[in-house]
């Protein structure tokens, strides 16, 4: 069981509004990701449900139970940090039975616990090692080794990978999205990486300054973004926006396209320009094609793709691949 | 060509390094080495450093006249007792300032610091004064009042920069793991604090010890301690060296030892924050 609902939720620090009403539901098993940019209040929403901030107003259900008041304790969720947060006086394996000591189990049957964790997180020969003696991958399958063996109702994760370098990060990834499957718990993670939420969320909630951007699939926020602001956030290299006499044209305010929507024609386009910066990252080439009254415009191009520096191209958009947004910046039909 | 510079420079900061300390040190090695010499030999010129009969008659005369178990006793009280009570109000209060701070939590630091800046001299009338009218002049109990007043400010600083290193990110961790408060005092806070707190200690344990101004202040015989031990072989007449040396060197002899003993911790505390 690991239901949670947010029910008119608000964070203030002072006089300073983080937080504005905000509802939301996660179900039991969900792979529920928070994105959005710096500063936009996703470890502050990750903290409320977790209890180590109180609401300003509003309520928190976990099973269905108001727990607005319960304190982090007593939530039975566990929660693993961006900087570990591992205890540095006690030995890998202790840190792991911190939890299940807090949780009166008997010595025997911690053992056996932390064995198996240690055994499915390879951390079987560092168990009597202590945090300052392991690398930073080690130390962070520590970290979710503690949150596991209490079998929490819930994970909460606070960028738990960004510490590490790129291949680990990949790595890792993939062993929280095998772990998800597995216990089928429900897991929140707090990312501003769209790629790391793209590839392992159930769903994805787009925060923007407190409130929620978008919910959705992570191909629903792909294919169907809301507004301006999900268009450009959700996808790599980012959405090409376009306003002016173009977005007119088709009787709206903003025209968005993926760059992976445009195809470069020999003879005549919609938009010709020449290309400025190239770059050729092996299987894709992505484009910057400077188009006079519109500016830059990303597209990607096959890797061997053989213009260069100021050669004159011409774009079209795919059909029926146009986003359309109203001045509110709000998807249109 | 690089290496051998910097082997250069190794000597050259070994040997600044030596001379430095072995000038600090001297004082104490001659203060050390004349209690072993006669009141002749003392005051002798040129004086020698190692060549003299060395006698043991200074501190068997020294222990006659003055009984030093009981200055010894007093010390020990008196640095211990002022050590317990003030890290008793220091802890909680270094605690609140360092996990829960408030908007003036800066300027009370700065103000507790502020203290130490007025020399002692100039508030002895009015403690001079309430210690007699209270009953506190040469007592024990007063002297370990004072001396964690006197102590208080440096103490708590020190346990704010400790605490305030233990990053609130591993509480939190705690809480989500199910501690309650008290596990969470008991099995995460404290072993992280306790070097901290035991450097502490012993630092005010060391300035306790020594603290001459209010020592001789405000004792005349119950409660002296040994700083009054030693200035009791200072006379006016000034021909008593060597008794004087062996007084202070039974007076220094245990904290030197327990500094030794504990050099590790001490340096370790006393550096903390600065090599991280
Ligand atoms: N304790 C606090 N007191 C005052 N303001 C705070 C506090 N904690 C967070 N804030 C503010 O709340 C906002 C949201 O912060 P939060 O840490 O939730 O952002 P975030 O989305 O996690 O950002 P990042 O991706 O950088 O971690 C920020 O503007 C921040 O300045
Ligand atoms: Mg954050």
């Amino acid at each position: 069981m690991g239901s949670i609902k947010l029910n008119k939720v608000t964070k203030s620090f002072g006089s300073t509004q983080v937080i504005p009403p905000l509802d939301l539901e996660i179900q039991d098993g969900e792979f529920v990701v928070f994105v959005g940019p710096s500063g936009c209040g996703k470890s502050t929403l990750l903290r409320l449900i977790a209890g180590l901030e109180d609401v300003t107003s509003g309520m928190i259900e976990i099973n269905g139970v108001d727990a607005t008041q319960t304190p982090p304790s007593k939530r039975g969720l566990a929660m693993v940090f961006q900087s570990y947060a591992l205890y540095p006086h006690m030995s890998v394996r202790k840190n792991i039975a911190f939890p299940l000591k807090m949780a009166k189990l008997a010595p025997e049957e911690r053992d056996q616990k932390v064995e198996n964790a240690a055994s499915v997180l390879n951390l079987t020969d560092y168990l009597d090692r202590r945090p300052g003696q392991l690398s930073g991958g080690q130390r962070q399958r520590v970290a979710i080794g503690r949150a596991i063996v209490r079998e929490p109702d819930a994970f909460l994760f606070d960028e738990p990978l960004s510490n590490l370098d790129a291949a680990l990060r990949v790595n890792m990834r993939l062993e929280i999205s095998e772990l998800h499957q597995t216990l089928a718990t429900t897991m929140i993670y707090v990312t501003h990486d769209q790629v790391e939420a793209m590839t392992m969320a159930d769903k994805i909630v787009v925060l923007n300054a407190g409130h929620i951007a978008q919910v959705g699939s992570p191909l629903e926020l792909y294919h169907k973004p809301a507004n301006v602001f999900v268009a450009g956030f959700i996808g790599s290299p980012k959405m090409n926006l376009v306003t002016g006499p173009d977005a007119q044209a088709m009787d709206a305010h903003t025209i968005g396209v993926r760059p992976e929507h445009i195809t470069i024609s020999e003879g005549g386009g919609t938009w010709t320009g020449k290309v400025g910066v190239s770059e050729h990252l092996g299987s894709d080439t992505f484009l910057r094609v400077n188009v006079d009254g519109v500016g830059t415009l990303t597209v990607r191009a096959s890797g061997e793709v053989a213009l260069r520096h100021g050669d004159s191209v011409s774009l079209i958009p795919e059909e029926g691949k146009v986003h359309r947004f109203d001045a509110d910046g709000l998807a249109m039909q | 060509m690089a290496r051998a510079i910097s082997t250069r420079r190794q000597i050259t900061v070994t040997i600044l390094a030596w001379v430095i300390g072995i000038t600090i040190f001297f004082p104490i090695l001659w203060t050390i080495l004349t209690s072993f010499k006669t009141e002749a030999e003392a005051i002798a010129s040129p004086p020698s450093l190692f060549m003299f009969d060395w006698t043991l008659e200074n501190y068997g005369e020294v222990q006659e006249r003055s009984n030093y178990f009981r200055h010894f006793s007093n010390s020990v009280i008196i640095s211990l007792g002022s050590t317990v009570l003030g890290l008793l109000i220091a802890i909680p209060a270094a605690w609140s300032m360092a996990f829960v701070p408030a908007k003036r939590t800066k300027d009370i630091l700065m103000w507790m610091l502020s203290t130490k800046m007025l020399p002692p001299v100039g508030v002895l009338i009015p403690i001079y004064l309430i210690f007699r009218d209270t009953g506190l002049l040469d007592t024990r109990i007063g002297l370990v009042i004072v001396l964690t007043l006197v102590n208080l400010p440096i103490i708590t600083w020190m346990l704010f920069t400790y605490f305030r290193e233990i990053p609130g990110e591993i509480l939190e961790a705690a809480r989500m793991d199910g501690a309650m408060l008290w596990d969470e005092i008991v099995h995460v806070l404290t072993p992280m604090a306790i070097p901290g707190i035991a450097s502490t200690l012993l630092l005010n344990v060391i300035l306790a010890w020594n603290e001459a101004f209010w020592t001789l202040n405000l004792t005349a015989a119950k409660a002296a301690p040994l700083t009054a031990f030693i200035a009791s072989y200072s006379s006016p007449e000034g021909l008593f060296y060597a008794k004087l040396s062996a007084a202070s060197t039974m007076a220094i002899a245990p904290i030197l030892i327990l500094g030794w003993f504990s050099q590790k911790q001490l340096v370790r505390g006393l550096t903390f924050g600065a090599v991280k």
